[in-house]
């Protein structure tokens, strides 16, 4: 029963915020609303017994990538609000129609069809929670996925160096502009 | 009403879809970045829920990977945003057709 109630609220409080983040006419409005979204996911997490999970959802996604949204909004004073009417080709809103009802039937009949599906390959243990959810993925993450996990560091830097290159200031990108025209 | 699976994976697929469609109508290139997000979020209950049926912390590792690069994601792509739109204020998607060589 608290199950139940529990999905239901964190339902309806991912989906609110997920319709406000592609309804709000002002990108921090947007922003706030998605917060709102990641903190019912992590509910949700926590509902699913992925207790490490969840707490990573809230302090990376809410905590580091939203803050980070918001920088970037008000460095740029792009928060003023848009006109939903205007920003829209017509074209686009028939797509995004045909997208969206055309998705919708096939996750929606694949949920049906597939309804007690994959039996799944060897489990690794389970998915405890507490403590041992924590181990569990530790063990997952520094053994099997250990070559992917070394990866996502270089991917990291790569990142990091990406921003920093088209981040710096204008003058220089202007310099460096003139003088290797087809390599910036 | 007992939530099964199947309930997680609605919502996983209506979180998908509005992000989509948020991707398709919008034109602020960070309200589009968000709606990546939402996208990924989506794909990421699905994974947990499956993660918990099959009882298999595989489905929780990808997840982890998909958080990375998601934060990788959103950094590159706001660094971009701020190179375009320091010598375009208030560009949108569309004006970056004058990007194409």
């Amino acid at each position: 029963m608290v199950d139940t109630l529990v999905f239901i609220v964190a339902a309806a409080i991912c989906l609110t915020g997920a319709l406000g983040v592609i309804l709000a006419r002002n990108p921090v409005h947007s922003a706030l609303m998605l917060v709102m979204t990641l903190f019912g996911i992590a509910v949700q997490f926590v509902a699913q017994e992925a207790h490490f999970l969840a707490a990573v959802q809230v302090i990376v996604y809410a905590g580091a990538i939203v803050v980070l949204f918001l920088f970037v909004i008000m460095l740029l004073g792009v928060d003023r609000a848009q006109n939903l009417e205007l920003s829209i080709l017509p074209i686009q809103r028939w797509a995004a129609l045909v997208f969206a009802a055309g998705s919708l039937v096939i996750l929606g009949a694949l949920i049906v069809v597939v309804n007690e599906p994959v039996t799944g390959a060897e489990a690794m243990g389970g998915t405890a929670s507490g403590d041992e959810n924590v181990r569990l993925l530790a063990r997952s993450l520094f053994s099997d996925h250990v070559y992917a996990f070394e990866l996502t560091s270089l991917l990291l830097v790569i990142a990091v160096i990406g921003a920093v290159v088209l981040a710096r200031k204008p003058k220089d990108i202007q310099s460096a502009t003139i003088e290797e025209p087809g390599n910036n | 009403m007992e939530i099964t699976t199947g309930w997680y994976l609605v919502l996983g697929a209506l979180l998908f879809v509005i992000g989509g469609t948020g991707l398709l109508i919008r034109r602020n290139p960070l309200v589009m970045l968000m709606c990546v997000e939402l996208m990924l979020n989506g794909v990421n209950l699905s994974f947990v829920a499956f993660a918990r049926q099959l009882d298999d912390i595989g489905g929780q590792t990808v997840v982890f990977f998909v958080l990375v690069v998601a934060a990788a994601e959103v950094v590159v792509g706001l660094g971009l945003v701020v190179a375009i739109l320091r010598r375009q204020p208030g560009a949108t998607a569309d004006d970056l057709s004058a990007l194409r060589g």
